[in-house]
């Protein structure tokens, strides 16, 4: 019985194995081609490990355009809405978990339908809305939006208030608490695990998001990373070691975060609303 | 009626105090930045987007009414839209079952008890953290026809790779995997929902001799339904709105073989300026979405299984 238990756990672990080379390999050869010499890159069968490392090549790669700026902007940008989202989306979903009025549940319905509704739909009336508040080639139709909420988080922080005892609620209210101190003295510190979740999504969706700043922005000085990256592959004095070194970079804060936020990403997606 | 309310203004400024319920305020206050931003930013824009699609709209010089003739000319009279939409047909009739199929095992597999299992569920995940343009350029590399692994892997089982990115043939296809590689969202829903399944639902079917291909045809399958509803409904919206990874890759090429809808419609907005008419086309994409995911919402009432209905009926 007992090996027959470690074949069948050993077997697992190689199916596992082999599926995580699988995809952790394109990563890999990402991170090698960074620190190749230009002779190493152009050869088959391909040089797993450069030959010597060259890890000036993320100084060139990052200084022959301004990607300082880029930084600065994408920083600016993520740090911006997601603050905004973690705000309103709170209020918001305090409002719609905590409350009886008229028309909740209409408007709760109204509020998920929403994400169904596809971003090209509303791309064009957003792209002249925002020209027509002179908004076009500033952060601010990247970063301003994200201050009124958005479904996909409301929901998530609906669902976890409402596991929130009411009594506690009755009790603040009985020492003299209003709604909003309810909310901002019992809920906040509650939603926590949820706050961190929301905000792990939204750093990635808005670090990574490339079809915003390519429709709003037209100058080299308000682009944001991801921008800089994608025009970095048109030009044709640059070689494989210099994209893939950038890459690499800008890739390297979201994967920092990931693994010291991993835990609430996990539990996050298994403990709520998913059941 | 009219009278009392002339007379209730006229008095305002000593009754306002009383008459402000806060309370009765106080929810639509907190909801307030919600409601502000679904009119300034999804409403409005749906609307005026419905508004547009009837004119001829450059995004310079005058406006004029056409009436439907936007939505006539892409059904009768562009080759693009067919194209592009095929285009997208074939890549969600791939990307799909093949996403919800991967993440499903991947899922599967990690459900096992392992030591290690958090360990690669972060293998597995990492590439999701990293999507988008960065996910491109990495894939851009990998598919190289004379340079990339991918080539080499196949070399070393005596195949010899096409380029892929630049052939007609393969370049879909090369969409397809790219894009799967950075789903593990979906892996941990599943993992989700197979973690909710009741074990002893499992020991009783064991007692009952029952194999591991009949347990998760009738045990994990059914119950993993509600789960499988929601992934399928969220990857056939994503498959419809794959844009990205064409724009930074392919440019839609080569030859139109990765000209996705999505990227038909930007093209036509921001490129060729015909705001009308780029209205129109994503209000065409709007309702094959919706028509999609309400088949997928109307079906699942034979194929979803939840939980109370069994108890109800008992």
């Amino acid at each position: 019985m007992k090996s027959k238990r470690l074949i069948r756990s050993g077997t697992l672990y190689i199916v596992l194995v082999f599926l995580s080379l699988l995809f952790l390999a394109p990563f890999f050869w990402m991170v090698t081609t960074a620190l190749k010499s230009p002779d190493e890159l152009y050869m088959f069968p391909p040089k797993w490990f450069p030959s010597s490392w060259q890890f000036e090549n993320f100084g060139k790669a990052w200084n022959s355009q301004p990607f300082n700026t880029f930084l600065m902007n994408s920083v600016i940008v993520t740090f911006l809405t997601t603050l905004g989202q973690i705000v309103s989306s709170t209020l918001i979903a305090y409002g719609f978990a905590r409350f009886k009025f008229k028309g909740r549940d209409f408007l709760f319905m109204v509020l998920l339908a929403t994400m169904m509704i596809p971003w090209e739909v509303t791309m064009i009336p957003q792209y002249m809305e925002f020209n027509y508040f002179g908004w076009i080639n500033t952060l601010k139709p990247l970063i301003v939006p994200a201050w009124f909420g958005a479904p996909f988080y409301i929901f998530l922080l609906r669902q976890f208030i409402m596991s929130i005892p009411k009594e506690l609620d009755e009790a603040a209210r009985m020492d003299g608490a209003n709604s909003f101190q309810i909310y901002y003295r019992i809920h906040l510190p509650l939603m926590w695990p949820i706050i961190v979740l929301i905000g792990v999504f939204n750093f990635l969706s808005s670090w990574n998001d490339y079809l915003g700043p390519l429709i709003f922005l037209n100058d080299q000085s308000k682009y944001t990373l991801t921008l800089g990256l994608a025009q970095f592959n048109g030009m044709y004095d640059v070689n494989m070691e210099g994209i893939m070194a950038v890459t690499f970079l800008i890739s390297l804060p979201p994967l920092i975060l990931f693994f010291f936020a991993q835990k609430y990403i996990v539990n996050g997606v298994s403990s709520t609303g998913f059941k | 009626m009219k009278h009392d309310l002339i007379v209730s203004t006229e008095n305002v400024s000593v009754q306002t105090k009383r008459k402000i319920n806060w309370g009765r305020l106080a929810p639509y206050i907190f909801i307030s930045p919600w409601i502000i931003g679904f009119l300034l930013f999804t409403l409005g824009p749906l609307l005026f987007s419905l508004f547009i699609s009837f004119f001829d709209w450059p995004i310079v010089g005058e406006k004029t009414f056409v009436g439907f003739s936007n939505y006539a000319t892409m059904f009768t009279d562009d080759p693009l839209f067919w194209h592009s939409l095929w285009v997208t047909v074939k890549f969600a009739m791939l990307f799909v079952p093949l996403n919800i199929i991967i993440s499903l095992f991947l899922a599967i597999l990690l459900n096992k008890k392992l030591k290690a299992s958090s360990l690669f569920r972060t293998f597995f995940y990492v590439p999701s953290v990293i999507s988008g343009v960065a996910l491109a350029m990495i894939w851009g590399w990998v598919y190289n026809g004379e340079y990339g692994i991918l080539n080499y892997f196949l070399s070393l089982a005596g195949i010899e790779g096409p380029d892929w990115l630049n052939n007609q043939r393969w370049a879909l296809l090369a969409m397809v995997i790219a894009s799967l590689w950075g789903q593990g969202t979906m892996m941990l829903i599943f993992l989700a929902g197979l973690k909710n399944i009741p074990k002893d639902l499992y020991e009783a079917a064991e007692i009952d001799g029952a194999g591991k291909v009949y347990c998760f045809f009738k045990i994990t399958l059914p119950l993993l339904t509600p789960t499988l509803l929601f992934n399928l409904i969220t990857t056939i919206i994503s498959a419809f709105q794959q844009l990205t990874l064409a724009l930074v890759l392919t440019g839609g090429g080569p030859l139109g073989s990765t000209y996705f809808y999505a990227m038909y419609v930007y093209e036509n907005a921001f490129k060729y300026f015909k705001m009308g008419y780029s209205s129109a086309n994503a209000w065409i994409m709007f309702l094959i979405v919706l028509f999609l995911t309400m088949l997928v919402f109307k079906s699942s009432s034979v194929w979803v299984y939840y939980e109370n209905e069994v108890k109800n009926s008992k």
